[in-house]
């Protein structure tokens, strides 16, 4: 389980996690939803220990993770496979190589490691393009590659940052339809961000909606979808 | 007077505890051969050997203007072969590494800089540590080790085109013969010139990869920063030459 815990988050003078509490419970997946600047993306790296709080703590597991040492922060991460905004793949390697990378920093042999990449490859339907390099990838099948990395190191959680932004709605329904296959099958528990509506009542099983640095509100998606709190009401609909 | 002394005193807390936590990162990284050892042939190649053409462009017209700077000062007042030795010495000990450098701090430093910029306004940098890969043993070590042992190898080089086209110029422009020339260069030629001036070299690329790699990693900001970064690695990289060059200097000379 993830628990975050009054976590506050300043950069400079601007105030982005100011007491946000939220439990993520095993084997489901939950949504952070929110205005642009609301701090989601901010929260999923604190998860992994990319950034520290100000005051607070996030545990994974039961363990603090700014508690934790250097060692146990690699083991730790080597079981949340994190799904960047823009995928964050590596330009110099190939499609393989990006997804093996985290194979081979565990020490798996180069047998295991062509098996579980193609393996990986082929369940977000890219294993035709193992060869090629990311600046030879469209938005939608980068962001797929970045999903089969995280995939392929078998973690626990997925965390996904802004999963389907950027991208035509065919293509954001394929990456969703994933992101729900993956939690079907593999059973990890997910953190998705994202201020798509249509995507994050197509995957989540709860949704948290974050308001000026912590959680407004909280619950599954239909008692989310039929609210009638006005922020989120308002963010639903869209309504400026 | 008294808020101006907090702010030095915060500052230099500041550089003291990066300086500290980087010394950690940087020997914590450097006893993980395993990630940077198969990376540095790789790196030899793109920092070392790509680098040959800029530093021996550079060491044919060091030669020339050092041939026939010497001939002007010396003409009427010092043998003739004397050209022979201020050329080699001259190149061997301070004009090689140091010009190399100076060149190399510009392709090299600002490469670095760029592209582990790239990387970290990217996100790419957030991603290794995600999959548990140091950063600094599979970014920073395999470019410094590589610049360590390159930039010698390149400065060796640019010694050597330097040295021949000073002797080209001496004998096709100006009254002397190639025995007159080889008789300064011998004249005052000790080993020393060579192993200080390659050392010299090695630690400029050491102190280029390192200012290189971590501008590059503490960058901010989208392409603005990115080139902010890379102005400041070759700034950087320059001052520290100049620095390393006074330090060799003072320690060896």
């Amino acid at each position: 389980m993830i628990r975050f815990r009054e976590v506050t988050k300043s950069f400079g003078a601007k105030k982005v996690l100011q007491g946000f509490t939220l439990d993520i419970p095993d084997g489901q997946t939950t949504v952070l939803l929110g205005y642009s600047g609301t701090g989601k993306s901010v929260a999923l790296k604190h998860i992994v220990g990319l950034l520290e709080p100000d005051s607070g703590e996030v545990e994974v597991d039961g363990k603090v993770v700014a508690d934790l040492s250097r060692d146990e922060l690699a083991v730790m991460r080597a079981s949340i496979g994190y799904v960047f905004q823009f995928a964050a793949l590596f330009d110099s390697m190939s499609v393989f190589d990006n997804v093996a990378l985290g194979l081979r920093q565990q020490g798996r042999s180069e047998d295991e490691v062509g098996h579980r990449v193609e393996t990986s490859l082929d369940r977000v339907g890219l294993k035709d393009a193992m060869v090629r390099f990311p600046s030879e990838l469209s938005g939608g099948m980068r962001k797929r590659v970045g999903i089969a990395r995280a995939i392929a190191l078998e973690p626990r959680y997925i965390l996904y940052d802004e999963p389907t932004t950027g991208l035509d709605p065919v293509t954001a329904a394929v990456i969703d339809e994933l992101m729900v296959r993956t939690k079907r099958d593999l059973g990890v528990t997910g953190v998705v961000v994202t201020h798509d509506m249509r995507s994050a009542f197509a995957v989540a099983d709860r949704i948290a909606m974050l308001y000026e640095g912590r959680v407004h509100a909280v619950g599954t998606v239909d008692e989310i979808r039929h609210t009638e709190d006005p922020v989120v009401r308002q963010f639903i609909e869209g309504r400026p | 007077m008294t808020d101006h002394l907090n702010l030095i005193g915060v500052a230099q807390l500041g550089f003291l505890r990066r300086t500290g936590r980087w010394a950690v990162d940087a020997s914590r990284a450097i006893g993980m051969p395993r990630v940077w050892a198969p990376l540095v042939v790789t790196h030899m190649r793109r920092l070392g050997v790509d680098s040959i053409p800029i530093a021996l462009f550079l060491a044919v017209f060091t030669g020339i203007v050092l041939a026939l700077l010497a001939s002007y000062i010396f003409t009427g007042a010092v043998p003739l072969y004397f050209v022979g030795a201020l050329v080699a010495k001259t190149i061997m000990m301070e004009l090689g590494p140091v010009l190399t450098g100076m060149a190399l701090a510009g392709r090299v430093g600002a490469n670095i800089a760029a592209e582990l910029g790239t990387m970290k306004v990217t996100e790419q940098v957030d991603a290794l540590e995600t999959l548990a890969v140091d950063v600094h043993a599979y970014l920073v070590v395999p470019r410094v080790v590589a610049a360590t042992l390159m930039f010698p190898v390149v400065t060796a080089m640019a010694i050597a085109v330097g040295v021949i086209s000073g002797w080209i110029t001496a004998t096709s422009l100006l009254d002397l013969s190639t025995p007159e020339f080889f008789k300064g260069v011998r004249q005052f030629y000790q080993f020393k010139d060579i192993w200080f001036g390659l050392l010299k070299s090695a630690s400029f690329g050491c102190a280029i990869a390192v200012m290189g790699a971590l501008t590059g990693l503490r960058t901010q900001g989208g392409a603005e920063g990115v080139g902010r970064s890379t102005t400041r690695a070759v700034v950087l990289g320059c001052e520290a030459i100049l620095v390393l060059d006074a330090f060799w200097a003072l320690v060896l000379l």
